[in-house]
């Protein structure tokens, strides 16, 4: 006996099997992300100060966008399977294949910056804050500023004109350094948790994607309707994936 | 050698003309594919059966030395102590279990019964093999999904078992991993157990999925939603409470992680001091926080536990009490009632963290609401009991037991649930002694329940009787002589996980000081000791039992127990695909000793007579 | 799968671009609302507008995209289920946060 309903919807659920998995799997995303989340508003709420401004709006912005057109270009390359048109099936997800891959880019992009960017403890107790752009055994050299004290770096929206010098520091006067990592502050480990864990749900999606896009495409001469069903369950996945981004990008980057 | 799956030879002969294009495929597939990398539900559910079976072995033998160490504090362990230390070197020189080992035991045993032994057990083993069949489906709805998430169950579990032999040794901040201590010890143990955990967290999200799709979508024909035995949504239910409660912890393991292995502070407090020296960590982070999220799934995660054995016992009861279970309609909506409830209980797990009394109140307030629902369950299955034709088999025994020793843990629950009594209960011997009466003479009896009687649907032949019985007693005298003094032991005091068994705190050492634990108390410790070897001693004969009768047992027909549920309206074992056709549902699973049939049993397919007409329809069928 | 209605190509496409242009709006609206000036709006009010209209945009992008609003009601059950209990999982962590006796933090 063949599983039913593989294809074709049950009569009173009105959907196919993979349908109500995907959903059920996507309720479950829903209190992972939700999980992380509220250990964002937790922290938040509890904590002193609170960054602001520290990640760049225009690329975050960006991302947005490249994720809404792959949202969209995902859901078109399912229209185009319902429709019969497999060549544009093939155009769309190799769109939405390249979106993920330029916001992969951008992210990674993101990510080294806030790694080569320091805070400098100095040891006549001023903190030296800015971008590497060198160093050796002797000193250290980086774009950015002096601040006599830490909560200065904290709201950046609230400052106008950041001076971005080049200063040079005698490894001699260092008393700690330490890079804007998840380790600096607990905005910074929620800022990679999240969007680390979102970028691997990017990859992970775009794995399935390509495989459909790729080798999975013979099911479209033997199963049309089975290959279209497993099209429209990985794009729910992505939109997704895109939802989670619309909360972590005001989140993050905005507030 | 006779396989444990047939393919479809069997009905080939009988269902010639449709069976033959639809399982075309079904030829031999070879040794591997059949039975190691199997999608077929029966294989998987037999695996699951088997490794958590074993797994809750080695959980068991844990607990054994952790035993002997509070019995014996700082005395080598007999017999076992030389290999201990050889295998596991410093931690257990010269055969003695160290602090540090011992807490290991204590973490990985409670992380290894809840997550590797009884959850895959009871929810994956018996759900895998028997929810399909009950609900005449060919198999569950994702095959290759389910063949994945047992995948993922060996891997967590073999990165459990690894742990233990890497430098610094296995977890040692117990199966609740509090932070900062599980971030602090300096040990990879505990990164190890974060791993272990992701894997067999995936592995129970996509067994959810697969069940709640399954259950959904694959009912057969007339199976209507309160036809479905109490078995099925027991394990609907479970699937429910996996799906959703289960990824906040994932969350949270994610964070302990990073904590661990990036140097976060997710949990981390500003100001923390390891070893009197302040941690190098950016602060700002909450211990409360993980707490929290992780109670959020440790507590639907002990309903996950229970659940599924209510099912085990319901249809059992069902079954040997020849009459249809009472108060069906209430059982299902009381374990709906418990799934929902039990995602706003949680924090009662944590009324010593310092919680307002409003807070604490709501909590209170949902935690004796939920008994309810818990009570309602057992009353029914109770009340089944009344004007029954018991048979007293050894299934029934287990399943009858289950329910007083489930009333003992479930009431001992209740001073545990409001805030007063708790604050001097929590983290004592009186927890432990209320939970373990919960999952080992409550669900654990379910389970050994369930294996006796669903052993003749899976090989055709029956465990035997009387040894059968020997277990049962066994288990049943011991289990009690090992949890009850507990009770005793935590209202006089004393604590959980302290490794010398109380030595520290007790009248001989400190005879001057207030509330120490007196003699009588320490004197239990050995009694349990003895009475735990007794249990182990008592599933000697289950397990030689089991691997005898697959080859030995009486043999049976496809229905022995004279059963209404459709798993057992097939031949034995079932074969791949397991109807081969969709099987006609024509009434509910309880329909014992309906009046005017010949039989005190009839299957929920057997087609109404000609003769008779169903006593619901509204006016004469035209003809 | 068959749909009640016909699957129209351009119909679609109006659709998405009806998407696309909302998620822009929202984006350039939340954009703005972070930026406005700090001593007439403080963080928590600039907070509770971005999240609004992160909603808002969630939604569209849900309804349309994803076919929510036209899905079964088995999904919206589960859906209804998940929110909630998401929902339990953040007042009530965050209300235990903040209610504790009185004295006993500084």
């Amino acid at each position: 006996m063949e599983i039913p309903y593989a294809v074709h919807p049950r009569p009173d659920t009105g959907i196919y099997n993979a349908k109500v998995g995907i959903w059920l799997f996507l309720a479950s995303e829903v209190m992972l992300f939700g999980g992380l989340f509220s250990g964002y508003v937790l922290l938040r709420v509890g904590a002193d100060q609170w960054p602001h401004g520290w990640l760049n709006v225009t690329l975050g912005t960006a991302n947005t966008i490249i994720l809404a057109l792959s949202a969209i270009t995902t859901l078109l390359a399912w229209v185009a399977c319902k429709v019969g048109q497999f060549g544009k099936f093939k155009f769309f997800h190799a769109c939405t294949l390249l979106l993920a891959l330029s916001f992969l880019c951008i992210k990674g992009y993101e990510y080294h910056d806030k790694l080569i960017h320091y805070e400098i403890k100095l040891t006549d107790g001023r903190i030296a804050d800015g971008h590497r752009i060198a160093s050796d055994a002797d000193s250290v050299t980086i774009e950015g500023r002096y601040v006599t004290d830490e909560s200065q770096l904290y709201d950046l929206r609230a400052q106008k004109n950041i001076p971005r010098d080049e200063i040079k520091i005698p490894r001699s006067q260092i008393k700690s350094m330490e890079n804007y990592g998840p380790w600096h502050n607990t905005y910074l480990a929620l800022y990679f948790t999240l969007t680390g864990l979102h970028a691997l749900h990017i990859l992970g999606g775009s794995i399935v994607i390509g495989y459909l896009w790729g080798p999975g495409r013979r099911l479209w001469k033997t199963d049309p309707q089975h290959f279209t069903n497993r099209v429209e369950v990985s794009g729910l996945f992505w939109h997704f994936v895109d939802l989670v981004w619309i909360f972590l990008f005001p989140v993050l980057y905005l507030t | 050698m006779e396989p444990l799956v047939h393919t479809f030879p069997p009905y080939r002969e009988r269902e010639a003309a449709h069976a033959h294009e639809a399982h075309a495929h079904h030829e031999d597939i070879g040794f591997w594919r059949q039975y190691i990398f199997s999608t077929d539900h029966k294989i998987i559910g037999i695996q699951y059966g088997f490794s958590a079976l074993c797994f809750m072995l080695f959980g068991f033998f844990l607990m054994m030395l952790m035993r002997w160490q509070i019995a014996h504090p700082g005395s080598p362990v007999p017999v076992i102590g030389p290999l201990l230390a050889k295998l596991l070197g410093q931690p257990a020189a010269n055969g003695v279990i160290s602090p540090e080992l011992y807490n290991s035991f204590g973490a990985m045993h409670g992380t290894i019964m809840v997550f590797l032994a009884i959850v895959p057990l009871a929810f994956a083993a018996f759900g895998n093999y028997v929810v399909p069949l009950m609900i005449g489906a060919p198999d569950m709805a994702f095959p290759r999904v389910n063949m994945a998430s047992y995948q993922a169950y060996v891997l967590g579990g073999m990165v459990m078992v690894v742990s233990f032999f890497i430098p610094g040794g296995a977890a040692q901040a117990g199966w609740t991993s509090y932070s900062p201590l599980a971030t602090t010890i300096p040990t990879d143990g505990q990164f190890f157990w974060i791993i272990g955990m992701v894997f067999l967290i995936t592995s129970s999200l996509l067994g959810a999925v697969n069940f709640i799709a399954t259950i959904i979508q694959l009912r057969a024909p007339g199976m209507t939603w309160m036809r479905l035995p109490f078995f099925v949504w027991a394990q609907f239910v479970t699937a429910f409470l996996l799906l959703l409660a289960f990824p906040p912890l994932e969350a949270a393991s994610l964070m302990q992680l990073m904590d661990n292995v990036a140097h976060t502070s997710f949990f981390l407090p500003t100001g923390l001091a390891v070893g009197g020296q302040l941690a190098h960590i950016s602060g700002g982070g909450s211990p409360l926080l993980w707490q929290h999220l992780f109670w959020f799934l440790g507590h639907p995660e002990v309903y996950v536990l229970i659940l599924p054995a209510m099912g085990i016992v319901c249809e059992i009861i069902a079954n040997n009490t020849r009459k249809p279970v009472w108060g069906y309609k209430s059982l299902v909506y009381s374990v709906l009632a418990i799934g929902f409830l039990s995602f706003i209980v949680w924090a009662h797990h944590m009324y010593l963290t310092g919680m307002g009394t409003k807070i604490s109140a709501f909590f209170q307030a949902t935690t004796m609401i939920i008994s309810i629902p818990s009570v309602i369950i057992l009353t029914c299955l109770f009340i089944s009991l009344w004007g029954g034709s018991i048979r007293f088999n050894t299934p029934m025994l287990f399943a009858l037991a289950f329910l007083p020793m489930f009333g003992i843990g479930g009431l001992t629950g209740l001073p545990l649930g409001f805030n007063a009594s708790d604050v001097y209960l929590h983290d004592t011997y009186y927890v432990i002694a209320h939970f373990h009466y919960v999952v080992a003479p409550g669900t654990i009896f379910g389970l050994f329940a369930g294996i006796y009687y669903w052993f003749p649907k899976m090989t055709g032949r029956k465990m035997n009787e009387f040894w059968g019985r020997v277990h049962f007693w066994g288990s049943l005298v011991f289990m009690n002589l090992v949890f009850m003094p507990m009770f005793a032991q935590g209202i006089k005091g004393m604590l959980r996980r302290m490794a010398d068994g109380g030595a520290n705190y007790s009248a001989a050492r400190v005879p001057d000081a207030i509330g120490t634990l007196p003699g009588t108390i320490m004197e239990l410790h050995t009694w349990i000791l003895w009475a735990a070897m007794a249990l182990g001693i008592a599933q000697i004969p289950f397990i030689l039992n089991l691997f005898w009768s697959i080859r030995h047992g009486e043999k049976v027909g496809d229905n022995p127990w004279h059963s209404t549920t459709l798993e057992w309206q097939t031949p034995t074992p079932p074969p791949h695909g397991n109807f081969a056709e969709p099987p006609q549902i024509c009434r509910g699973p309880y329909e014992y000793s309906a009046p005017g049939h010949d039989t005190d049993f009839t299957p929920q397919n057997e087609p109404d007579a000609p003769a008779m007409t169903p006593k619901t329809s509204p006016a004469p069928a035209a003809h | 799968m068959s749909e009640s209605h016909p699957v129209d190509f351009n119909s679609y496409l109006r659709r998405c671009l009806f998407v696309f242009i909302a998620a822009v709006c929202a984006v350039s609206l939340m954009i703005w609302a972070s930026y406005l000036p700090q001593d007439h709006f403080s963080w928590p009010l600039k907070v509770a507008l971005i999240l609004i209209v992160a909603c808002c945009n969630a939604l569209v992008v849900a309804g349309f995209l994803m076919h929510l609003i036209s899905e079964k009601k088995m999904v919206y059950t589960v859906l209804g289920f998940t929110v909630f209990f998401f929902a339990g999982l953040l007042a009530l962590t965050v209300w235990a946060m903040h209610d504790f006796p009185a004295g006993t933090t500084h």
